[in-house]
């Protein structure tokens, strides 16, 4: 049975002190006897300065607290480990006790990822151009080639066989022209009918102007497409009347529209209206602007990185971005320049005014409670049609989570998600469903297979031994003695009343979660990122689930941002509770119901690092045992290095 | 308490009402010539440039310190590195970032400016000698931020 040793730490009185947390469910929490009989009375505010200065004058209040719970196992509570508010996804200078880190090259050089793209140093930023191309998968990127941070951006370039195997390739396109001087920025590939290839992207003028550009590859012939042509009479696209000079850029693919024009989209904003402008063209170098919008929706902001793409209503496979007709949805989604969030909205697109209307006005694109592709770090994606098998296909820039200096000194920044498919969620209809390219298997080397009943309260080590390159598939299932309860939730909305962020990560003891795994630990669980469900009982013995990734105790470093990620999850009748888990290093991205919810988190651990980085299962639920049904495999590393002659000759693995 | 005369609803008036500190905003902005004519992203600017040589002169202070106060060369040396990284690579992100209208870019770097020099300060553990210093950065960081929120 499992160990009762190195437990989760319980609630702490810090919900009683975050008056953001006020407004939580509080069934679950378990009251503790300090002397605020007085205070308990005198409204939230006066509790939380009252315990304030018992705590401060009394060390031995939290000792009391945990005598108090009337479990029966020991709630040791482990020394050392900071049980400080949720940090806000962007970081404040002021909010934190950050004290210095002393990071040395051993912890640094660990965080580098085996088998997700990264250049081999300095800044990265959004994915560019995304391409199948003669036997091989395209990928270019924002590059800084000086320095650790964002600046001087060129185009970076990669190849692969597989969108897992990547090589490097020499700089693509760099600031050579007046019309891209200060920046060769986000742009977009489109095939044209006869399987050419035009880009368009955003060059940032001499005189800091936002317009677009066209390119093409140089030599049609070349598979590695290693030269790019601009278009002698660029920029095609100025900001038009109305459109702030920087306010204009990242143009997306063409789509052909029934009277055979191409059409593409850019955003923008109109004072606080986020906006996506459409324009159509039939050479890609003269463009017809229409008057009416794509979509805009207020109060959002400016709209980077907009993409506009076809799903199926019935098949899970991927769409060219010209395919239209009745069994077909159209996808809206925009990177919102305020909150560094990607959201993205399902609806209909009327090709005769190229207009779009969602489904569910009320999480429309940018909202705040509208739907994304990922729950945490995750921004500036992508998608393209991959023609070679079939897919849509869905990038993500992955920024970092700790201080540029930590980046200036390991010498690099951000990485990329793995690519991931994307297609219409067949069963709720209401969102998409994500999942890592199938490709990603051919890393996979050992596995140990396990099936583990844990009850409340406890803490398991899995031994797969190394545990920084992992890939894990569970399946779990929720035993209670209470009355009978089941999925049946279709609904995609937020809850408001109960999210990861503000249930108090996975230390908050519910009747039926939280459960899943710690990942990135060591030993002792001084560091963990867990990884978990969290299971509440809504109307009518419903239950809501919620799929979480709390990096709140990642780390004893306090430089770096550790928040608690994650979103309800849908989860039918007959389904049981799935997560997936890819662990490389300083990044972690979770999978729940086979891709409906997804989390991408960065880890900075000190301790849980190489050989001492560990795996546990855990189950936080008080009066629920879990049965987790899972699988471990080793990863490989991708290896990806500069491209040599020597790698035409490899066999591609697929 | 500073009172500061600003004519009524200068751009000034009106961009620093918008941070957490408007004195400490206003009287930045008013001891440079640019300031009065300067649009929301040349304020942003003139304050990063504060940024800059607030930093120059906490590095100047940290060598300083080096011979005054040699038990604290750990520490010291710590800071040296955070302070560079605001040098080196915070401030020209910034300045990059808002002249070419990708202000979150600005943001990132000016936040992280904060966030080094609480790093630095945290490292003396409670002895810092460079703490008025460092509320100094983390005041300008956090109006200038909210300057640079405005740009996007």
């Amino acid at each position: 049975m499992a160990s009762n040793e190195a437990l989760l730490p319980v609630t702490s009185r810090q919900d009683l002190l975050s008056e953001s947390r006020s407004d939580q469910i509080p069934e679950t929490r378990r009251r503790r006897p300090i002397k605020v009989h007085l205070a308990v009375y005198s409204g939230l505010l006066l509790i939380a300065l009252y315990v304030a200065l018992i705590v401060t004058h009394d060390g031995s209040t939290s000792q009391h607290g945990a005598k108090d719970e009337t479990s029966t196992e020991s709630r040791a509570r482990l020394a050392g480990v900071s049980e400080k508010s949720n940090d806000r996804v962007s970081r404040l200078s002021d909010d934190r006790k950050v004290e210095a880190f002393p990071w040395n090259n051993t912890m640094l050089s660990w965080q580098r990822t085996a088998f997700h793209f990264q250049p081999e140093k300095n800044w990265m930023n959004d994915p560019n151009g995304p391409l199948f191309y003669k036997g091989w998968y395209h990928f270019f990127y924002q590059y800084n080639p000086n320095a650790a941070v964002w600046g001087d951006i060129v185009w970076g370039h990669a190849v692969s066989k597989d969108l897992i195997h990547w090589l490097y390739l020499p700089i693509a396109m760099v600031p050579d022209q007046w019309y891209d001087a200060n920046g060769v920025w986000t742009g977009s590939a489109t095939f044209l009918d006869d399987g050419s290839i035009v880009m368009l992207y955003t060059g940032s003028t001499d005189k800091f102007v936002q317009v677009q550009n066209l390119a093409y590859p140089d030599d049609p012939s070349d598979p590695l497409l290693l030269k790019w042509a601009k278009f002698s009479g660029n920029p095609v696209l100025v900001p038009p009347p109305g459109i702030g000079a920087k306010d204009f850029r990242d143009p997306t693919t063409a789509w052909k529209t029934s009277t055979g024009k191409w059409r593409i989209t850019i955003g923008s904003k109109i004072n606080r209206t986020g906006i996506s402008l459409i324009y159509d063209t039939t050479d890609f170098k003269t463009y017809e602007k229409h008057d009416t919008l794509l979509h805009q929706v207020p109060n959002t902001g400016m709209w980077e990185c907009v993409d506009f793409y076809p799903v199926s209503k019935t098949q899970v496979n991927g769409l060219d971005t010209s395919v239209n007709g009745p069994d077909v949805k159209h996808v809206i989604k925009a990177s919102m320049d305020d909150t560094r969030i990607d959201h993205y909205a399902i609806g209909t697109y009327y090709d005769s005014n190229g207009t779009w209307v969602p489904d569910n006005p009320s999480i429309d694109v940018g909202i705040s409670t509208a739907l994304r592709y990922d729950y945490g770090k995750f921004y500036a994606s992508k998608t393209f049609y991959d023609q070679n098998k079939g897919r849509r296909i869905l990038w993500g820039w992955i920024g970092e989570s700790d201080s540029e200096a930590a980046d200036v000194q390991k010498g690099w920044s951000s990485v990329q998600g793995i690519p991931r498919t994307v297609v219409l969620d067949t069963r709720t209809r209401k969102n998409l469903v994500q999942w890592p390219v199938e490709e990603i298997k051919s890393l996979r080397l050992s596995s140990n297979k396990f099936d583990m009943t844990i009850g409340p309260g406890t803490v398991v080590p899995v031994d797969v031994g190394s545990a920084t390159q992992l890939d894990i598939e569970a399946e779990f299932e929720i035993k209670t003695e209470d009355l009978e309860l089941f999925f049946d939730d279709d609904s995609v909305e937020a809850d408001k009343k109960f999210s990861c962020e503000t249930s108090g990560g996975s230390t908050a003891r519910g009747a039926l979660g939280p459960f899943g795994f710690s990942v990135l630990a060591d030993e002792s669980l001084s560091e963990q990122t867990p990884v978990y469900f969290y299971v509440t009982k809504g109307k009518h013995s419903k239950l809501k689930t919620v799929f979480c990734t709390d990096t709140s105790r990642s780390t004893m470093a306090n430089d770096v941002v550790k928040p608690i990620y994650g979103s309800f999850v849908p989860v039918l009748k007959g389904e049981k509770l799935t997560m997936r888990i890819l662990v490389d290093h300083s990044i972690v991205e979770g999978f729940a119901q086979g891709g409906r919810t997804c989390i991408t988190s960065r880890v900075y651990p000190t301790k849980a690092i190489y050989g001492a980085t560990k795996l546990f299962l855990f189950n936080n639920a008080i009066d629920a045992t879990v049965t987790a049904s899972f699988k471990v495999w080793q990863m490989n590393s991708a290896f990806i290095h500069p491209y040599s002659p020597d790698d035409l000759s490899v066999p591609s693995r697929t | 308490m500073v009172t500061v005369m600003v004519s009524e609803g200068s751009i000034i008036e009106q961009t620093c009402k918008e941070t957490p500190d408007f004195n400490l905003c206003v009287s930045l902005l008013n001891s440079d010539p640019r300031g009065s004519s300067a649009d929301t992203s040349g304020l942003a600017l003139i304050l990063i440039d504060k940024i800059k040589g607030l930093t120059t002169k906490t590095l100047n202070e940290i060598n300083g310190l080096y011979k005054k106060r040699p038990e604290l060369k750990r520490a010291l040396d710590e800071c040296s590195r955070r302070y560079k990284t605001i040098l080196n690579a915070d401030v020209p992100e910034a300045i990059e970032a808002i002249s070419k209208g990708v202000p979150k870019f600005g943001e990132d770097g000016v936040i992280d400016a904060g966030v080094e020099a609480s790093v630095c300060e945290g490292g003396f553990k409670g002895k810092s000698p460079l703490t008025s210093l460092t509320k100094s950065m983390q005041k300008i960081s956090n109006v200038t931020r909210a300057i640079v929120r405005m740009l996007l």
